[in-house]
């Protein structure tokens, strides 16, 4: 990595719309409270630090990374829950595909119950179910995995608050400034709009781009509904690395 | 050149969660047999060139409170002050450093990269930024991950040139970014990072 990145220079990410995220503090979330910056975020222009950032290759995934229906199979038995293929495709704000990016995914099981050691929810653990998965995105940029679909679950937050069933993604694009996590909720689900981490998004159009939609057409007869959820990562200006094939 | 006005809207970032582990870190939350070790969570190879250290750094809230359940991954240039080279599609094999770590903290807040100091890169300015770590901070109760930039000690000359260090007016909160030097059998550098209140680490929109 060589040379200057000025702020307006090509190559540059486009700034953050932090309107469009949520804020750091957002009360109706209560450990955002002791967890929010005070201070006002220091805006940089884009350094070489910022602007480039890791690349994974396919030998760090193995086969059944995309299927958490069978990656923390005992004995060979399959999770039990609606069997769902989610998928998308990753894209920049300027539209481009962003090929060869690590996504990673996370869920609770069909009754709403994580496998971790924090977690004491009296909903069972399925011994079959990890909940854990990874993909690279393809040429195009699309990203495809196999689960179950997660339950709801209730969190220590207000007297009787439930998570929507959704599924946390973090996706790494191509610069760590576009490093992002974020949570995937499903079409019609009335308790999306009672969630008060869902709600610390200010713009109800913002939340609906969080919202996965049934795919009837990609559905795997007999076997698995699908749902697609595309991904939009910051986009940048112009070609800083004309060689690649990553939009830019 | 003129520029096309962005037609998408970024996705809008959510919190990671308490259970963050199980996605980032899944050994670590004790899901054995899905990845063969976590992600990024070692940097060294055999062949990796440079100085060998270890960073730390201790997250406390604003309650003076230890983060407990955060995620923190580093990016830095190699001991060249270069970023690893990208890997062709295609490609299986990867570089002797990739530059990316991954570390959960432990019940103290406490985590550390075994790694190797980087060498300066170019900044916007034309001149070497001092050596520095880009550090990204996820966490229950942080909607958006946390950019922070981690520098060091013995580095007092580049730092007081640097040009992102020289952004923030105020010497005081400069301080914040500025890991002190521990002795041990190989060199470390700490840094305290408060989310909020008296000392609060300047963090960045980039």
């Amino acid at each position: 990595m060589s040379g200057m990145i000025l702020p307006g220079a090509d190559g540059a990410l486009y700034p953050r719309d932090r309107s469009w995220h949520p804020p750091a503090n957002t009360p109706g979330y209560k450990s955002t409270t002791f967890r929010a910056p005070k201070h006002a975020l220091l805006s940089l222009p884009g350094t070489a630090s910022e602007q480039t950032g890791p690349s994974f290759g396919h030998s760090s995934i193995n086969a059944l990374d995309n299927d958490l229906i069978r990656n923390f199979s005992q004995d060979g038995a399959e999770a039990i829950g609606q069997r769902l293929i989610v998928y998308g495709q990753v894209l920049d704000e300027n539209a481009r595909a962003v090929p060869n990016t690590l996504v990673e995914f996370w869920q609770a099981n069909a009754g709403g119950r994580y496998r971790h050691k924090r977690e004491a929810y009296l909903a069972p653990l399925d011994p079959n179910f990890g909940g854990c998965g990874r993909a690279l995105t393809d040429a195009n940029g699309f990203y495809s995995f196999r689960t179950v679909k997660p339950g709801a679950y209730p969190w220590p937050n207000g007297g009787n608050d439930w998570r929507p069933a959704h599924i946390h993604f973090s996706v790494f694009g191509h610069a760590f400034a576009q490093r992002l996590i974020t949570q995937m909720y499903f079409e019609g689900d009335p308790m999306i709009w009672q969630c008060p981490i869902v709600g610390s998004i200010p713009d109800k159009a913002a939340i609906d781009q969080l919202i996965a939609r049934l795919d009837r057409h990609n559905t795997t007869p007999m076997d698995a509904l699908a749902y697609r959820f595309d991904i939009v990562l910051r986009g940048r200006r112009s070609t800083m690395f004309e060689n690649r094939l990553e939009g830019n | 050149m003129l520029h096309p006005v962005p037609t998408l809207k970024e996705t809008p970032s959510q919190t990671a969660g308490p259970y963050v582990h199980i996605g980032l870190t899944p050994n670590f939350a004790e899901i054995k047999g899905v990845y063969p070790t976590d992600p990024g969570i070692s940097m060294l190879t055999a062949d990796t060139v440079g100085e060998r250290i270890v960073v730390s750094g201790r997250i406390v809230d604003g309650a003076g409170a230890p983060v407990g359940d955060a995620v923190v991954e580093c990016w830095q240039a190699d001991a060249d002050g270069s970023y690893a080279a990208p890997m062709g599609p295609n490609s299986n094999s990867a570089p002797a450093f990739t530059g990316w770590g991954r570390q959960p903290v432990n019940a103290d807040g406490v985590f550390s990269f075994e790694t190797i100091k980087p060498g300066p890169v170019p900044g916007p300015d034309g001149r070497p930024m001092a050596p520095h770590l880009a550090l990204w901070i996820v966490a229950r109760g942080i909607n958006t991950g946390l950019q922070t930039r981690l520098y060091f000690e013995d580095e007092a000359e580049a730092n007081a040139a640097d040009f992102v260090l020289n952004k923030i007016p105020d010497p005081r909160r400069r301080a914040t970014l500025i890991a002190r030097k521990e002795d041990g059998p190989v060199p470390g550098y700490m840094l305290e990072i408060q989310l909020q209140g008296e000392r609060e680490t300047v963090f960045f929109d980039v």
